[in-house]
């Protein structure tokens, strides 16, 4: 099997989601999540390739599965899709459309696109995780603001704060696009419900690192990416 | 036969399937550590002792369906082997994307039992009805439905679903037949007809003792369904190869003609004739009162079944 030889640095992101859009000067705003996901996968997440199905590794769940370019842009680098498969995004016969299917991609962990489906199966995880002993691995899940019109992630983030399920993050990606806004804040949303919240430049990719690995304790964590508003 | 219609006889019995579930996975817990049972305040209590012994595998969420089965999926996706349990227009119809998305398109399973049936307690209103639930799961791929007809049916159909690794639904009612029956995966035969008998008349799970009496005067023979999904389709074959006629009367305890396709797919190799008995389609019954009241209204009552089946098998 070929894999990337090559294009494994953050630098070569552009030219990896350049594959599948033949932009390769691409600079949509479906990008918003490019640093947060390479911060994760570079720095953050303990999983690669090799350890995909290990039940001990960290997982890292795109709810907001719409614009998954910089994801599968991302995989590339880090060796879980090879160049050739990027060529042929959402080719009928394609593993990777544009929503991702966990059962076609080998380390993607949900499948997404509804929005909305994400923070539940998070929860659901990282209620696994514990019930079974594992203490250790993290489930990361990347929301998007907007995302959070879909009323069942506040069932999901009341019920992980009154859990205490310390070993799970949302990271908010948020561009403003929310029809009717968060006035007063995304982080209130969480933090009301008894998460600990923290806000970080989403293109700052030392600020979201920081956000994403001081201790926290005892409560599950809600980190807010802001990125410039989408259009 | 001329015989006038059999007088309506009591044909339902109590049938504690709630509280035989509540036993069986309360057992299952304390030997399988896969087992994970989620819910959201419904038959909370129910599993009071369950939680104290398994706190991390026994989860009320709260009033949070959309959430059950979501955990239901991530649980899964880590290897466990969920139950999420609700009255069944709560579990089936409001989380409905939920179930879609979470299980199987995920491709992980889960165990979902819901209890209240199509109106088992009709003084709480159409909120509390779900005549529609298989049918909305027959719109899924891949799902195993059991319909029990009597309490001791629904361990041996409970402790199966937890065994495998598929997306299973086990409709429980507190109504039922005064017997169990064998709930082996394919149709069981109650009353054989005989060799020139006008037709198969197929019971799902709490149907059977009212098909059973509104058919005692008709040559048919009677089977019993306790798990319609997958359908028996080979098995329905065979027993209308046997009949003297290709004439199918389903009777259901759900939305009239769920297993309709079925039966055509399963008699698509011969001219048949089919006809579907269940909850009425083209109404929606506003009324409270008893079971027993809405029995009458959907035609469901053993008079009503004899009436529809004699002007179906004897036109």
């Amino acid at each position: 099997m070929p894999t990337a030889p090559a294009l494994t640095r953050y630098a070569d992101l552009p030219a990896l989601s350049g594959l599948m859009t033949g932009d390769e000067k691409h600079r949509s705003a479906a990008e918003s999540t490019r640093e947060v996901l390479w911060v994760l996968y570079d720095r953050v997440l303990d999983v690669s390739p090799e350890t995909a199905d290990d039940p001990d590794r960290d997982r890292f769940l795109l709810s907001k599965g719409h614009g998954p370019v910089p994801y599968y842009a991302v995989l590339a680098a880090k060796g879980f899709i090879d160049l050739a498969t990027l060529r042929r995004w959402a080719a009928f016969d394609s593993p990777l459309g544009h929503h991702p299917d966990r059962t076609l991609i080998p380390g993607v962990e949900i499948s997404s696109g509804s929005l909305g489906h994400g923070l539940g199966l998070g929860v659901g995880t990282a209620l696994g995780l514990r019930a079974q002993g594992r203490p250790r691995p993290r489930v990361v899940v990347l929301m998007g603001d907007g995302e959070l019109d879909e009323g069942s992630n506040h069932e999901a983030i009341a019920a992980a704060g009154r859990m205490g399920l310390d070993n799970l993050t949302a990271v908010v990606v948020d561009n403003s696009s929310a029809t009717h806004g968060w006035p007063g804040g995304i982080d209130a949303r969480f933090s009301a419900e008894d998460w600990q919240t923290r806000s970080a430049p989403g293109r700052d990719r030392s600020a979201l690192y920081d956000a994403l690995t001081r201790p926290h304790r005892g409560r599950p964590l809600a980190v807010v990416a802001r990125v410039r508003p989408k259009g | 036969m001329t015989a006038a219609p059999p007088a309506p006889a009591p044909a339902v019995a109590a049938q504690p399937m709630r509280d035989t579930f509540a036993d069986v996975v309360a057992a299952a817990l304390d030997t399988d550590p896969r087992l994970a049972l989620v819910l959201a305040d419904i038959s909370a209590g129910l599993f009071t002792d369950a939680a104290r012994r398994h706190p991390d595998r026994v989860v009320n969420l709260g009033i949070r369906e959309q959430l059950m089965i979501g955990v239901a999926g991530g649980l899964a996706l880590t290897g466990m082997r969920p139950i999420a349990h609700t009255f069944a227009p709560f579990l089936v119809e409001r989380p409905f994307e939920q179930v879609k998305l979470d299980l199987g398109h995920q491709g992980v399973g889960a165990v979902l039992v819901s209890s209240g049936a199509s109106y088992d307690s009709p003084y709480y209103g159409r909120t509390h009805m779900a005549p529609g639930d298989v049918a909305l799961l027959d719109s899924l791929p891949e799902w195993t439905v059991h319909v029990p007809g009597h309490a001791d049916e629904v361990a041996p159909l409970l402790e199966s679903a937890l065994h495998q690794e598929g997306n299973v639904y086990l409709r429980l009612s507190e109504r039922g037949n005064a017997a169990a029956r064998p709930t082996g995966p394919g149709l069981q035969t109650v009353r054989s007809g005989s060799a020139r008998s006008t037709g198969v008349a197929v019971a799902v799970g709490p149907m059977l003792d009212r098909v059973l009496a509104a058919t005692e005067d008709l040559d048919v023979t009677v089977a019993y369904a306790a798990t319609v999904r997958p359908f028996d389709r080979e098995g329905l074959n065979r027993l209308v190869a046997r009949a003297g006629q290709a004439d199918v009367l389903v009777v259901e305890p759900y939305l009239e003609g769920t297993s309709a396709h079925e039966v055509a797919a399963a008699l698509a190799d011969r001219r048949h004739r089919q006809r579907s008995l269940g909850v009425r389609r083209d109404t929606e019954v506003r009324g409270y009162g008893t079971p027993a009241d809405h029995d009458r209204a959907h035609g469901l009552d053993t008079a009503g079944i004899a009436e529809r089946a004699r002007a179906f098998f004897l036109p």
